[in-house]
């Protein structure tokens, strides 16, 4: 019926073809959002010089996109590390939401403390708060078997409601104009920025972590033992390695990760507790996971990337006044056309051969 | 509490149900083919944006209704197309649904915010609209309310005694077994996954063209992953997702009434009620996993090169 026909590789692909699959879907997603802005409207040329240019364009775009990078990475770091286990956590926006409110906690609780004992104080309790969001769901699948996507889910929207609840009511700024906020924290609560740029120096904490999970994956029994798990649960525990308890370390362990990215948000990029702080960068980190192959220096790229595009929509927004929605689409179709182009990573197409 | 505040109550959470049992018979529907459709939340918001927008163009929200449904297979066309055709993970490409749907929504929804369509009355059932108590609970709705009555059973039916559903079941359960024996299973799985996506499509119309009948981008307000919920509930039984969707009618009606009658609790801590009834809901179902349909193949895909 085919001319064509889907045959199965002797060896899987390699780098640089799966470079190549990886970099077509990408120009595949832009190439149909920029056909859904010519169907509303807009020239789709100005469109997507204007979103790339205000993504990577100017020193200013850059740090911008550096910036709104360094949540979306260590989200995604966390969600990697789920995603090895084949546990999958929906749920890095509401640890990181936990991560937010845990370090705001400390803030406004000892906002005197002197800042090498409240930083890491706020840390620590950020990491905490996001790691028990994690824990909860991993226990119910690990005693009950609940299914994980809809208990992390679930509990995002309960996190995003916690914030709600904490900025309208006992944490509310009473000299915000009823604006929902909490005070602005102490200056030893706040990390600060890196010379005279605007990035923070959260920046540091990413590289440090991102260096810390490639060393644990690459050197550690544990770490082995996750990857192993994912590849094949049966073999695993076959093997004696002791699958439940990794569950909820991972758990524990992406928690923790998109908490302290709830920790850096709060303390350098507004420095209070706001409900604006949950744009998404959860969900967002799902995809740049996704799309790095949970490799955690590609996961740095591809957050850059990710956020790049995020400040470039909003760019789109501010000049041709394209719905910030437009941001939503591009990340699906990322997601949609690299969980495609996997397909050519065991598989190939090839011309039917005449009998 | 007197009679009458109950059963306006219980009205209510026939009405506030209906939108989500759409969809969890959607899902069930897709589940049982052993595909997992993640996507539920995106598709219902498209299709609620699509049966909005051809209700108020002609008038007509019939019309509007079915043009929901036919977005919503489209829409989950995209998940058949990644997962069937190129076995794409099923959780993740569900996932990238959800996203894909809520940005397009409301990409394409922006210049209908706030307006509002011709919707659907309610309707009084003549007869069974005056036996006391049920008469009100259950037939004093506008009709997509009677319609979502009809699908539990045809479902059943359909799943019980045809042979396409049949078909569907082994698809869903054993696809090694279902293609020796002659069955064509990407083609159930397709079915599977347009039809969920059909049922999908109209419970996200519902929520625009009879239980409000204005456009808003957060319509949906995670009612689809509600519903993913509900299918493990139901332990895929098309007649227990009744009883799923109408406990979270319930508290959503609850919810709106304590914030109307003014209560000390803060809206924050209300809204979060049907958040934690599904986390609660779940790990009750998981206690008693053994008596459920799960189809052993859900999640499974199968393989490209046969």
């Amino acid at each position: 019926m085919f001319p064509m026909r889907i045959v199965k590789r002797q060896e899987p692909l390699g780098f640089g073809g799966s470079f190549f699959v990886i970099f077509s879907a990408l120009v595949l997603s832009l190439l149909l959002s920029a056909l859904l802005l010519f169907f509303g409207g807009t020239s789709p040329t100005r469109g997507m010089s204007i979103l790339l240019q205000g993504a990577f364009g100017s020193r200013w775009a850059l740090e911008d996109s550096v910036l709104k990078a360094i949540p979306i990475f260590l989200c995604s770091l966390g969600v990697a590390v789920a995603f090895r286990l084949k546990i999958w956590n929906i749920g890095a926006e509401g640890q990181f939401a936990l991560g937010a409110i845990g370090a705001t906690w400390i803030a406004l609780s000892f906002p005197v403390w002197p800042r090498y004992f409240l930083l890491p104080a706020m840390i620590g309790m950020a990491m905490a708060c996001g790691g028990l969001w994690g824990l909860i769901p991993a226990l119910l699948r690990q005693r009950l078997k609940t299914n994980e996507i809809i208990v992390t889910l679930m509990m995002n929207y309960i996190a995003i409601l916690l914030l709600d609840y904490l900025v309208y009511g006992v944490w509310k700024d009473p000299s915000s104009f009823g604006f929902p906020m909490t005070p602005m924290f102490s200056e030893q609560a706040i990390v600060g920025k890196i010379g005279s740029t605007s990035i923070n120096w959260g920046l540091a904490h990413c590289l440090f972590l991102g260096l810390l999970m490639w060393v644990f994956f690459r050197f550690t029994r544990i770490g082995f033992e996750i990857k192993a798990s994912g590849d094949n649960v049966r073999a695993a525990r076959y093997a004696g390695i002791p699958y439940d308890r990794l569950v909820i370390l991972v758990m524990v362990m992406s928690g923790a990760l998109a908490g302290w990215a709830g920790f850096l948000e709060a303390s350098a990029t507004v420095n209070r507790l706001q409900p604006s702080i949950m744009v998404g960068y959860g969900y967002t980190a799902i995809v740049v996971a996704w799309l790095a192959r949970l490799h955690p220096a590609s996961i740095g790229i591809a957050a850059i990337l990710l956020a790049g595009l995020r400040v470039g929509v909003e760019n789109l927004q501010l000049d041709l006044q394209v719905p910030a929605a437009f941001g939503g689409i591009i990340e699906g179709l990322i997601l949609l056309t690299v969980l495609a182009g996997g397909l050519f990573t065991h598989y190939r197409f090839a011309c039917e051969k005449k009998i | 509490m007197n009679g009458e505040i109950v059963i306006a109550l219980l009205a209510a959470t026939v009405q506030s149900g209906t939108p989500i049992l759409f969809a969890t018979l959607g899902e069930i529907f897709t589940e049982k083919s052993g595909v997992l459709n993640l996507g539920v939340e995106g598709v219902m918001i498209l299709g609620a944006l699509a049966g909005f927008v051809v209700a108020r163009q002609t008038g007509d929200p019939t019309l509007g209704f079915f043009a929901a449904g036919v977005v919503g297979s489209l829409a989950t066309a995209i998940h058949g197309v990644v997962c069937l055709w190129f076995c794409g993970n099923q959780v993740v490409s569900g996932l990238a649904m959800t996203i894909l749907g809520t940005g397009l929504a409301n990409y394409l929804g922006t210049t209908f915010i706030g307006t509002s369509a011709p919707g659907f009355a309610p309707y009084a059932v003549p007869m069974l609209s005056a036996i006391p108590a049920i008469g009100p609970i259950f037939f004093q709705h506008d009709p997509l309310v009677y319609v979502s009555y009809l699908i539990p059973p045809a479902m059943w039916l359909f799943f019980a005694r045809t042979r396409f559903g049949l078909g569907l079941r082994a698809a869903g359960e054993y696809p090694a077994a279902a293609t020796a024996a002659g069955l064509n299973v990407r083609a159930y799985r397709w079915l599977g996954i347009v039809g969920g996506g059909f049922f999908m499509g109209l419970g996200g119309a519902y929520l625009s063209l009879a239980y409000t009948h204005l456009w808003t981008s957060s319509l949906t307000a995670g009612r689809g992953w509600i519903a993913v919920a509900l299918v493990i509930f139901a332990f895929w039984r098309p007649g227990r997702a009744i009883f799923g969707a109408y406990l979270f009618g319930g508290i959503m009606a609850l919810q709106l009434r304590l914030q109307a009658s003014g209560t000390q609790l803060p809206s924050s801590i209300l809204l979060m009620l049907p958040y934690v009834l599904t986390v609660f809901v779940l790990v009750l179902s998981s206690w008693r996993k053994r008596t459920s349909d799960e189809p052993a193949s859900l999640g499974v895909n199968i393989a490209p090169a046969d």
